[in-house]
């Protein structure tokens, strides 16, 4: 409940306030953005399942993102930065996807 | 179905790592809510109030991120390799473009050239055409020369003595004449004696006025040289008076005649 009037009152904010995203932090902020993306899915489910910790949330959200940043910033000092982008892309994006069909398992019953 | 999703729920192990853990441990939300461990985020209020800095944070990452995904600049999203293939591009194009600007500064410069080239072979032929026009009578003429009076009460004077009149104005320099209302060129002719004088076939009657653009002085000179056209009119009975004037102007101009026979050759 919380966490869902964040995310809006986030959301509000920065369109309102429509900050630039400073140079070194451009290729790093929309991976980070996908790997916070899929700690929050896997709250909701695991939210779902009645076995949601908020300590593991806040770890594993904070991690996500850390981690997605670390591997872009590796495959950029490695010159392979774009292929790493859409590797992390993917397995988080599968993630999410298993998440969501879960939480939809639990919502719908199907 | 239901494998690949236990997959994933494996996968998962981050979020779902503790299921087998909490319940014991007492923390899962419901739970660790009252338990009064002392350890951070233990605290309902603590662990809603991080959660929600988080989420609100992911909120604005998302709306600065596709604002700036979205924004006029699309060029800030593209890696490298692709900035520098647009880079050479542009560089390509740009070098192309210098290129033709050049070639097209030359061709302005050539037509420029060649007009300024015609513009003063104009200007030159204007004025060949005006200094042709003043020798050959078809413009008026206006500057320093003489006016004389030559007065024939004998009517003796033939055509010859008023030619040698002209002859001797032209060979002093004499750049325009006028003869009485007529104005002198190259072919005209002086005809007839004793009074009855025709020039250009038009009769003329003494006294005859002649008016001559060139050096005064010198046609002055020429006119009055020992045993010249003076002493001629004189022992006629006649008196020829030069006027030396700083401006004089003759208004008459004569048709220029179209040669028939001779063409231009080179």
């Amino acid at each position: 409940m919380i966490a869902g009037l964040a995310l809006v009152v986030g959301i509000v904010a920065g369109l309102w306030l429509r900050p630039t995203v400073p140079t070194w932090l451009e290729p790093y902020l929309p991976i980070a953005v996908v790997a916070a993306l899929d700690a929050v899915f896997g709250g909701i489910r695991s939210r779902l399942d009645g076995i949601f910790d908020a300590k593991v949330f806040v770890v594993s959200f904070i991690s996500n993102v850390l981690v997605a940043a670390l591997i872009v910033f590796l495959g950029d000092k490695l010159g392979v930065g774009g292929q790493l982008s859409t590797a992390v892309v993917v397995v988080l994006g599968i993630r999410i996807f298993g998440n969501a069909a879960a939480i939809r398992r639990h919502l719908f019953r199907a | 179905m239901s494998d690949p999703e236990t997959d994933t729920a494996d996968v998962d192990t981050p979020d779902l790592d503790p299921p087998g853990a909490v319940a014991p441990h007492g923390k899962h939300e419901a739970a660790g809510a009252a338990a009064p461990h002392g350890r951070w985020l233990t605290g309902r209020h603590a662990s809603a109030a991080v959660i929600g800095v988080l989420t609100l944070l992911l909120g604005f990452a998302i709306a600065v991120q596709v604002r700036a995904n979205s924004s006029s600049d699309t060029l800030s999203g593209l890696r490298e390799d692709d900035l520098i293939g647009l880079l050479d591009n542009q560089n390509d194009r740009a070098d192309r473009l210098r290129v033709q600007i050049a070639q097209l500064q030359d061709t302005l410069r050539r037509l420029q050239d060649s007009g300024d080239r015609s513009a003063a072979a104009r200007q030159q032929a204007a004025q060949e055409a005006q200094a042709l026009g003043v020798l050959l009578g078809t413009v008026p003429a206006r500057g320093p020369g003489v006016v004389v009076e030559v007065t024939d009460p004998a009517r003796k004077l033939t055509g010859e003595d008023l030619l040698d009149v002209v002859e001797e104005l032209r060979g002093a320099g004499a750049e325009a004449i006028q003869f009485g209302g007529l104005r002198v060129s190259t072919s005209t002719s002086f005809q007839g004696s004793g009074g009855s004088v025709t020039v250009d076939g038009t009769t003329v009657t003494a006294p005859y006025r002649v008016v001559a653009i060139g050096e005064a002085r010198t046609l002055n000179t020429a006119l009055n040289i020992p045993g010249g056209v003076g002493a001629t009119v004189r022992t006629a009975g006649g008196e020829l008076t030069v006027t030396e004037r700083p401006s004089v102007t003759i208004t008459v101009t004569r048709p220029l005649s179209t040669p028939k026979y001779a063409k231009p050759g080179h």
